[in-house]
């Protein structure tokens, strides 16, 4: 997974992190931050979060599974994914907060409206933007992840599988399309 | 039956209107940020444009119209600022390389005159620079001459 990861920043200059927001799917998670109220100069988008991440480290940084894996489908395929607890949660789906609900490990109560990543019991993270850092949404003893990839208009079904696969085959290299 | 007919048509209306209309904005959107962000390419270096366009809440949401329609103003107005930065330095850059030409026909009417590659809008380092030949001796006489620096230094 670290080789990988030194190979993708060896692979990845400058001129691609200028460039990475006219190529189509960093465009389309762009245009999506704009329509929900985002700005994605200041809340980067995943992709663009990494490069500048490469750009000011000098490399991607190695912060063990699955961030790995994930960090590396998200560069090559542009897909914005998280992972969560796969013992933990349960039906994801995406949906706007309802007054009094609110993250798990956050204090205070979510804004109403604001667009989240829920199960049947509550919201268990924001769409996008960061999340608290004490949730980190996944325990050391959990042995099930749930991969979710988040697709925009304008971001194809193959690029979303594609980033998929790719994650959950660096996590379990047993697992196949 | 008819009671029925004269309700359902007000009320579905402005939902198919405010649909179309939400829909129009975030294809606006989509083709402004396009062209920002090829304008960025376009410019960096040497121009800075700027993209950013305050967030509209802390927090992710569906925008209505009204916000929607702030966002895509926003940036439309970097979109125009972005155009006239550049075409501004593009003027720049075409004055600089007259300027150049005429410097490289009589070097002796633009004395001690330097332009850099940066100035007419070329990457990589080096400059022209008007001066005479043989120093002190040259400047007395008239000697005048355009130096080509080496390039950028290892």
């Amino acid at each position: 997974m670290r080789r990988r990861l030194r190979e993708l920043s060896d692979r990845f200059y400058g001129s691609h992190a200028i460039h990475l927001r006219e190529r189509p799917i960093p465009w389309a998670y762009r245009v999506f931050f704009r329509q929900i109220g985002l700005d994605p100069d200041r809340t980067r988008t995943p992709v663009e979060e990494l490069a500048l991440e490469r750009l000011h480290d000098g490399a991607f940084k190695s912060r063990g599974l699955p961030d790995d894996a994930l960090n590396i489908a998200i560069v090559e395929t542009g897909v914005a994914l998280r992972a969560f607890d796969g013992e933990q949660v349960g039906r994801l789906s995406i949906r706007d907060t309802a007054p009094g609900e609110s993250l798990p490990g956050e204090r205070g109560e979510l804004p109403q409206g604001t667009l989240v990543i829920a199960d049947e019991r509550g919201p268990i993270g924001r769409l996008f933007g960061a999340d608290p850092p004490e949730w980190s949404g996944i325990e050391q003893v959990s042995r099930r992840l749930t991969i979710v990839a988040i697709q925009v208009n304008g971001v194809p079904q193959i690029s979303v599988d594609e980033a998929l696969w790719t994650a959950a085959g660096m996590i379990d290299p047993t697992v196949e399309p | 039956m008819s009671d029925l007919l004269v309700r359902d048509t007000p009320l579905s209306l402005p939902v198919a209107d405010e649909r179309l209309a939400r829909a129009e904005l975030r294809r606006q959107i989509g083709r402004l940020e396009h062209q920002l962000s090829r304008l960025l390419a376009e410019g960096f270096p040497r121009v800075e444009v700027d993209t950013r366009v305050e967030a509209v809440a802390p927090a992710p949401r569906a925008l209505g119209l009204g916000d929607l329609e702030r966002v895509r103003d926003e940036l439309a107005d970097c979109v125009a600022e972005a155009r006239a930065a550049l075409e501004e330095r593009a003027v720049s850059d075409l004055r600089n390389r007259e300027l150049l030409d005429q410097m490289l026909t009589r070097p002796a009417d633009f004395k001690w005159l330097r332009i850099s590659r940066e100035e007419l809008g070329l990457h990589g380092c080096g400059h022209w620079h008007s001066r005479p030949r043989y120093g002190l001796l040259g400047m007395l006489m008239g000697w005048w001459r355009v130096k080509i620096s080496s390039g950028c230094p290892l």
